[in-house]
C-alpha cells in the first residue's frame, strides 16, 4: 500500500513554547488510524498542520508529506490545489463548521463545482444540483431537496455534520480528517454519525485520520491508534493491542478511566 | 428550534418590523422626492426676495420668509437635496475606504494590523470638524466637496473599524478553514464568506452613519464649513435664524423639523434593513 500521509518529527512551537514534538507516524492509502490524547494534547494542531492550516503564530518544523508532497514551508498557492484532493476536514462543531448565510445546496455545490473544474467534469447548474442532491442522499439527510433549499439554523446538529461530511466528500479526498466529529452530538446522533463515516469510508476506499478523546468512539471508527500526551506520541499500535495491553502509564489511565465508567454505568443499571 | 416554529414565527416578524421599514422609506422617500423637484421646481425663487422681511407662515409662504424675505420653504427644499448629496457622497467615500482598509487590516500580518488599528483610532479621536476644518483650508474653500470628503474621511474610520473585527470574527470559524480546504482562494473567501457574513452589520452601520453625515453636513454649514450660498443648507438656515429666534422662531424651528425628520427617517430604514439583510434574524423571531 502507497503511504498517504508521513508526518516525521513534527514539531509545533508558540512563541518557543513547544505544543506538540518530535511527531512521527503514517496513514497508508485507505488506512484508518485514530488520533487520541486528552484536550490540549496537540491532536488538532497536528490536523491542521497536515494540510498547512496551521493558525498565524504557530510555527511547524520537521516533515510532512501528503500525497507525496512537502507541506512544511510550503507556499500557500502551491498547497491550494492539494487541498480537498489530498484531505478533506470535518469539524468538530457543525455549527461553525457552515457558513451561516448560505444555504445548504449552495455550500456543497461550491465544493461540487471547485472538484468539477479541477477534474474538468460539467459545471453547469443543473448537473450540480444532481451531484448535490446525490451527495446528501449519500450522508443519509432525509429529504434531500428540503434541506439543500434549508438555512443551516434550520436544521438539527446532527443534520449538519451530515452536510458538513457531504460537503468534504464533494472533494474525493484520498484522506479524510475528522476533528472530533462526534463530540458535540448527542450519543444517539454520535453513533450514527459513526456508522455513516465508517461506511462511506469503507465505500469510497478514503484513509481516515479520527482524532478524538473518547476511547470507544475510536475503538470502533479505526484500525490503529496513536496516543498523545502533552504533544508527544506516548503508544501506537493496532486497536485491540493497545486497548487490551495498554504500554504506557497514560493509555493505561485512559483505559481504565473508560472500564470505570462502563462499570459505573453497569452498576446503575 | 424545530421547523414548524420557525414558520409560525417568521411571517408576524417580518410584518411587525416591515413597519419601522415602511414608515423610514416613506419620510427618506419624501425627501428624495422633494430634493429631486428642487432641480427643477421650487415655490419661489430661493434667491429672490418673495414677500416681506421675516413674514409668519401662510398660504402663500408655507414656513414663512428670512430675514431677507426669502421663501423658506423653497430653502428647506433645497436643503433635503444638500443633506442628501452629502449624506451619500459621504458614506460612498468613507464605505469604500473604510471597508478597503478594514479588510487589508483583517488578512494583514500582525505588525501591519497593529499599524493599520493604531492609525484609525488615531483618526476617530480626531473630530469631525476639525478634519473638516483642515481640508478646507488646504483647498479653496468651503463648499459642497469638501463637506461630502471631510465627512466621508471620518466615516471610513469607523467604518474600517467595524469591517475588521467583523471581518476577524468570521475568518476564525471553522466554516473559512472548510473552505480554504476545499480550495477556495482567499480572494474567494472574501467573496463568497467574509463579505455576506459582515454585510448586514456593515449595512445597518452605513445606514446608521448617513444618519450622522446629515447632522455632520449641518453642523459644518452652521459653522459656515459646508455648502456656500445660494445652495441653502439646514445648517446655515438654522445659523441665519439665530438672531431672531424670539421674533421669528420658526425661521429655526422649520428647518430643525426637516433635518430631525430626515434623520429619523434613516435610523428606521436602518433598523428596518437589518432584519430584511440577515437571514438567520429574518426567521428567529
Amino acid at each position: 500500500m502507497t503511504t498517504l500521509l508521513d508526518i516525521r518529527e513534527l514539531n509545533i512551537e508558540a512563541n518557543g513554547k513547544k505544543l506538540v514534538s518530535d511527531l512521527s507516524f503514517t496513514i497508508a492509502a485507505g488506512e484508518r488510524l485514530g488520533l487520541i490524547g486528552e484536550s490540549g494534547s496537540g491532536k488538532s494542531l497536528t490536523a491542521l498542520a497536515a494540510i498547512g492550516l496551521l493558525p498565524e503564530g504557530l510555527q511547524a518544523s520537521g516533515s510532512v508529506i501528503l500525497d507525496n508532497r512537502q507541506v512544511i514551508g510550503a507556499r500557500d498557492r502551491d498547497l491550494v490545489p492539494l487541498r480537498g484532493t489530498a484531505a478533506a476536514v470535518i469539524f468538530q462543531e457543525p455549527l461553525t463548521a457552515l457558513d451561516p448565510l448560505m444555504k445548504i445546496g449552495q455550500q456543497v455545490g461550491n465544493a461540487v463545482k471547485r472538484r468539477a473544474k479541477r477534474d474538468g467534469g460539467p459545471t453547469d447548474k443543473a448537473s450540480i444540483q444532481r451531484e448535490v442532491l446525490a451527495l446528501l442522499d449519500q450522508v443519509a439527510l432525509p429529504d434531500p431537496y428540503r434541506i439543500s433549499a434549508a438555512w443551516p439554523h434550520e436544521i438539527s446538529g446532527g443534520q449538519r455534520q451530515r452536510a458538513a461530511i457531504a460537503m468534504a466528500l464533494a472533494c474525493k479526498p484520498k484522506l479524510l480528517i475528522a476533528d472530533e466529529p462526534t463530540t458535540a452530538l448527542d450519543v444517539t446522533t454520535q453513533a450514527e454519525i459513526l456508522a455513516l463515516l465508517g461506511k462511506l469510508v469503507r465505500e469510497r476506499d478514503m484513509a481516515l485520520l479520527f482524532i478524538s478523546h473518547d476511547l470507544p468512539v475510536v475503538a470502533g471508527a479505526v484500525e490503529r491508534v496513536v496516543v498523545m500526551q502533552h504533544g508527544r506520541v506516548v503508544e501506537t499500535g493496532a486497536v485491540s493491542t493497545v486497548f487490551d495491553q495498554p504500554e504506557h502509564a497514560y493509555t493505561q489511565s485512559l483505559v481504565a478511566a473508560a472500564r470505570a465508567f462502563d462499570d459505573a454505568l453497569e452498576i446503575a443499571r | 428550534m424545530t421547523d414548524t416554529a420557525t414558520v409560525i414565527a417568521s411571517p408576524e416578524g417580518r410584518k411587525r418590523r416591515s413597519w419601522t421599514f415602511m414608515i423610514g422609506a416613506v419620510i427618506v422617500g419624501l425627501h428624495i422626492v422633494i430634493g429631486l423637484l428642487t432641480l427643477i421646481w421650487t415655490p419661489f425663487d430661493p434667491a429672490a426676495m418673495s414677500g416681506g422681511r421675516l413674514e409668519a407662515a401662510s398660504l402663500t409662504h408655507l414656513a414663512g420668509t428670512d430675514r431677507l424675505g426669502r421663501d423658506l420653504f423653497s430653502l428647506i427644499m433645497i436643503g433635503s437635496r444638500i443633506a442628501l448629496i452629502v449624506g451619500t457622497g459621504a458614506i460612498i467615500i468613507g464605505g469604500l475606504i473604510g471597508m478597503t482598509i478594514g479588510l487589508l487590516a483583517a488578512f494583514a500580518s500582525k505588525t501591519l494590523d497593529d499599524v493599520l488599528a493604531a492609525g484609525l483610532d488615531i483618526l476617530i479621536a480626531f473630530p469631525t470638524l476639525l478634519l473638516a476644518m483642515l481640508i478646507v483650508a488646504s483647498s479653496d474653500g468651503a463648499s459642497l466637496w469638501t463637506a461630502i470628503v471631510a465627512i466621508g474621511i471620518a466615516n471610513s474610520a469607523i467604518v474600517a473599524r467595524l469591517t475588521r473585527i467583523l471581518a476577524k470574527r468570521v475568518l476564525s470559524m471553522d466554516y473559512i478553514t472548510a473552505s480554504r480546504i476545499s480550495g477556495t482562494s482567499w480572494l474567494g473567501v472574501v467573496t463568497i464568506h467574509v463579505l455576506p457574513n459582515i454585510w448586514p452589520t456593515l449595512l445597518v452601520n452605513l445606514a446608521l452613519q448617513f444618519g450622522l453625515a446629515v447632522i455632520a453636513e449641518a453642523s459644518l454649514s452652521y459653522l459656515g464649513l459646508g455648502t456656500p450660498p445660494p445652495n441653502a443648507s439646514w445648517g446655515r438656515l438654522l445659523q441665519e435664524a439665530q438672531g431672531t429666534v424670539y421674533s421669528a422662531p420658526l425661521g429655526a424651528i422649520a428647518p430643525g423639523i426637516a433635518l430631525v425628520s430626515l434623520v429619523i427617517g434613516i435610523n428606521l430604514l436602518a433598523d428596518g434593513l437589518r432584519d430584511i439583510a440577515d437571514p438567520t434574524r429574518r426567521s428567529r423571531r
